[in-house]
């Protein structure tokens, strides 16, 4: 630690004022700061006392997602050894899948940190940590068959358009995890949906070993045929085709656990969420008989808690509805904004055949209406106090 | 029943006018500085368009359409005046927003400077017309359903106006680059909403 410290000293005259660097000094205070709390205070503004800065935050965030990360990986490996029908050790299984699941990491990791230091030292302000996060949700958010040029060209056009031409950290207004998996979903449908991406058939090398071999997932096959193979037991646990992190509502469970504890996620999003998708649920529950086809009777006919199960809703609702950036920031707003994340999750899934995941444009979508709540709460506290004020 | 508010969920979020056909987009751009003239302008375009396109669907129908004026006689039975249907249609309009202004600027004198020359503006707002047109070419069987679906068209659109009215107000002292602030940055918001806006395409009602 000492000679980190020592080293960063030395090089740092480079980076200031009339040093020889000075231009990439965003980039070496990034790194600075990353290591070592910075001792510096704001100089203007609301001040806010704090144990932990923002980078303390995301870090926190990250560890929090390392369940959810491990499972994804080991599952990538089981369900590709299942598929091509070898028995294999708990340790092949993982070995695989992180053979498959890290390159997607540092694909996510080099573009958008790359576009990030570039961003910074063009406009000369700090390179801020948001991005530590998203670009671990990037790789656990796509399917592990993706390949890896599309996943960097999702990432630089969230990062860019999504969050860079905003500002950067903290200014983007929808969800920049969500935006490269949205802009994935419409650009390359293909590999983002259907029945042949969830499960990599490949060797470690490329060779394709079983052809034509389909895994949907099990919000596919309902869609499909209103009905899943899945048990509700194996969708909690997570042994089941998804994208790499969002197939095990336990694993995310923990990391949940980890961010309501901290203080760093809020739990009114996630319980108003739950809420509002049990509210939907169990209204398709009752109304299940005036489905238009069969298949969207089975699809609605599914107990309400199962719905929270199956497909990305519990990684959605715990680490992307949560965004402190582009969810709603008010307490009472928070309330609203759960609850229509959760209930509109649910309505697109059963009503939207084309997207049997529901809760990814259902963030996207209140992420944009989350300002107005966010104006009308506040605008009706004024009017509020302003009545106490007069009476 | 069940069919109407189909037509009206449809009209707000599946056929939103502009984030599904990019329609009235210059008020739309204009007028969203702040929430409170976003309301404005959007309840106007709410009250002209439930007005506007149930008036001219009773043109279509009655007037306009091939044989629509075979109530007048027999000789009449022939007539197809749909060619002029543009220029009527305009005129219903141009009255109705003349209708909007008067009652805007005797009852909200604060709203009508805000609005400005935007509110006139509403005549040849391109979503007003094309409600109008939408009208005429998915062929409603019953004036009911042209006014739900008039309504919806706004209601879609006057949702549209104050949620991008709202982020512009948050993202008011955010760091845009130069090139990008005021219009540039109002239409990346737009594009990204127009994202987060297909959730609801094809979806079937």
């Amino acid at each position: 630690m000492k000679l980190l410290r020592n080293f960063l000293d030395t090089i740092k005259p480079n980076f200031e004022k009339g040093g020889k660097l000075e231009k990439f000094y965003p980039a070496y205070d990034a790194f600075e700061t990353f290591a070592f709390v910075p001792g510096h205070t704001a100089h203007s503004g609301a001040h806010i006392r704090d144990a932990i800065d923002l980078k303390r935050t995301m870090v926190t965030v990250i560890l929090a997602m390392v369940p959810a990360l491990l499972f994804g990986m080991w599952n990538v490996g089981a369900l590709h050894y299942k598929a091509i029908g070898v028995d294999a050790s708990l340790l092949d299984a993982f070995g695989y899948g992180a053979f498959k699941v890290i390159p997607l990491i540092a694909v996510s990791y080099i573009t958008g940190l790359g576009i990030e230091f570039a961003a910074a030292i063009m406009r000369g302000h700090q390179v801020n940590e948001g991005y530590l996060v998203t670009g671990m949700l990037i790789p656990l958010i796509m399917p592990v068959t993706m390949p890896l040029w599309m996943v960097a060209v999702s990432t630089a056009f969230a990062v860019i358009i999504g969050k860079e031409v905003f500002g950067g950290t903290g200014m983007n207004i929808l969800n920049v995890a969500l935006t490269a998996r949205a802009f994935a979903f419409f650009a390359y449908p293909k590999n983002m949906s259907g029945d042949k991406v969830w499960i990599d058939t490949t060797t470690k090398s490329g060779e394709s070993l079983v052809d034509g071999y389909s895994g949907a997932t099990a919000l596919g096959e309902m869609a499909g045929s209103g009905s899943t193979s899945f048990s509700a037991m194996d969708a909690f646990l997570g042994f089941i085709p998804g994208s790499i992190g969002e197939t095990s509502t336990l694993a995310i469970l923990i990391g949940a656990a980890i961010l309501i504890i901290s203080g760093i996620a809020s739990w009114k999003i996630m319980a108003s969420a739950i809420v509002g998708a049990a509210v939907m649920g169990g209204i398709f529950n009752i109304f299940a008989g005036y489905a238009i086809s069969p298949e969207q009777q089975g699809f609605m006919g599914i107990p309400f808690w199962h719905q929270m199960l199956y497909g990305g809703f519990a990684f959605g609702v715990v680490f992307m509805a949560t965004d402190p950036v582009s969810a709603a920031q008010t307490e009472r707003g928070k309330w609203i904004y759960g609850f229509l994340v959760g209930f509109f999750a649910i309505m697109i899934r059963i009503f939207n055949p084309a997207y049997p995941e529901g809760i990814m444009l259902a963030i996207l979508f209140m992420n944009v209406m989350a300002p107005l709540i966010d104006h009308y709460v506040v605008e009706g506290n004024i009017k509020r106090r302003l009545k106490r004020v007069n009476a | 029943m069940q069919e109407l508010v189909s037509i009206f969920v449809k009209s707000i979020f599946v056929d939103n006018m502009i984030f599904a056909y990019f329609l009235g987009m210059c008020s739309y751009l204009a007028v969203s500085k702040t929430v409170q003239t976003g309301v404005g302008l959007g309840a106007a375009v709410i009250f002209v368009l439930g007005i506007t396109v149930p008036v001219n669907y009773l043109l279509e129908n009655f007037v306009l359409k091939p044989g629509a004026l075979s109530w007048a006689g027999e000789q009449f039975a022939e007539v197809d005046l749909s060619f002029l249907s543009f220029i009527m249609f305009i005129a219903v309009i141009a009255s109705m927003v003349q209708l909007v202004e008067m009652i805007v600027e005797k009852f909200a004198p604060a709203l009508y400077g805000a609005l400005g020359i935007f509110l006139p503006l509403i005549a040849v707002n391109c979503s007003i017309l094309g409600g109008s047109l939408f009208m005429q070419e998915r062929g409603y069987n019953t004036i009911s359903e042209a006014t739900v679906f008039g309504l919806g068209s706004g209601v879609g659109w006057f949702l549209a106006i104050v949620a991008i009215a709202a982020i512009r107000e948050k993202i008011r002292y955010s760091n845009v680059p130069a090139p990008l602030r005021g219009l540039g940055i109002t239409f990346v918001i737009t594009g990204l909403m127009g994202i987060a806006f297909m959730s609801f395409m094809g979806i079937k009602l």
